[in-house]
């Protein structure tokens, strides 16, 4: 019996470790849940809506949830973010035509320091509001792990498009397009 | 090795608080490049050098080794810090060196024990060892002719 002690022993190490490794890869990998419901045509509910986050003005807190109602183009952006740069002013111009249709850009910011994105949105004389994802768990829901990246949201709080890379006109024509017929 | 790297930073880093100098190296050292994910103190990058601009602009205000890394974390999250935390699965980054050395230690414990039994053990009587009556004349008488 004894002598079967060290055998049993370094087993249950080994499949321990194994079990940690396997959880820790599965958990920290990027979700792309999102990606897949969008692909086969279904409309997810946008996750962790009801998450307060605090304005990137520094006054006040925002969740997406307050947002209901209106058709979204969800934005996750940084100050160090070259993409990012190029697609601001689409966005911002993209964001006057929105208004009109009870429609917005939401700018998250991530990763970044609060008086870099400040310079930022001064510097593309950005109107929409942005909030900032200060642990990351927001990002994490959208399956954010690079920047920039933007969902479509429906006035149900659903998410209708998404892009993983730097948008274009076109992308932000279906957002249009959306809040122009519903 | 996670275990002690983070006993000697936060041994480092209590050194450098009681004396109430706070360094630029002193904080590169413990906190990462957010967007190239390594260590800010090897990092080259136009972002490498905004934290470091950031983290300079914060020791210029006074604040402590402690108050500048909430700060850094309240900014950028807590993947800016160097040594993963201590909740959720970050913690098994401590906990795993430690039951792997307490598994080892307990195998070494059980080895240790068999071999001692081992030798504590009487050695079997083996009759070739003895030599016999004859043997032992001859030997006696052999040993006799060089004195």
């Amino acid at each position: 019996m004894r002598s079967r002690v060290v055998p049993i022993l370094a087993t249950l190490a080994g499949a321990g470790l194994i079990g940690l490794l396997i959880y820790g890869v599965s958990a920290k990998s990027s979700n792309r849940t999102l990606d897949e419901q969008v692909a086969h045509g279904r409309a997810p509910v946008a996750p962790d809506a009801t998450r307060e986050l605090p304005l990137l003005t520094g006054h006040g807190q925002a969740a997406l949830a307050s947002f209901r109602g209106k058709v979204v183009v969800l934005n996750f952006w940084a100050s160090w973010c070259v993409p990012c740069q190029t697609e601001a002013p689409l966005l911002e111009r993209a964001q006057q035509r929105l208004l009109a249709h009870r429609a917005t850009v939401l700018g998250v910011t991530y990763l970044d320091a609060s008086p870099d994105s400040r310079a930022f949105a001064r510097r593309f004389h950005i109107t929409y509001p942005n909030v900032r994802d200060t642990t990351g768990d927001f990002a994490h829901a959208y399956g954010t792990d690079q920047l920039p990246e933007s969902f479509i949201l429906d006035r149900a709080g659903r998410v209708r498009a998404l892009s993983r890379g730097e948008i274009d006109q076109a992308f932000l024509n279906r957002a249009s397009a959306l809040a122009g017929s519903t | 090795m996670l275990s002690a790297l983070a006993l000697c930073c936060s041994v480092n880093g209590s050194a450098a608080a009681s004396t109430g100098r706070v360094s630029l190296p002193v904080i590169e050292r413990q906190v990462m490049c957010v967007t190239c994910k390594i260590p800010l103190n090897v990092a080259q990058s136009p972002q490498a050098d905004r934290e470091r601009a950031f983290i300079q602009s914060l020791i210029d205000k006074g604040l402590s080794e402690r108050q500048i890394k909430r700060t850094l974390v309240a900014q950028y999250g807590p993947t800016v810090l160097a040594l993963p935390s201590a909740h959720g699965f970050d913690l098994a980054a401590y906990l795993v060196p430690l039951a792997v050395l307490l598994v080892l230690l307990a195998i070494l414990a059980l080895l240790l024990a068999r071999w001692r039994r081992r030798g504590a053990e009487p050695a079997p009587a083996s009759s070739q060892d003895e030599l016999s009556q004859t043997d032992a004349a001859r030997l006696a008488a052999d040993l006799a002719r060089f004195d």
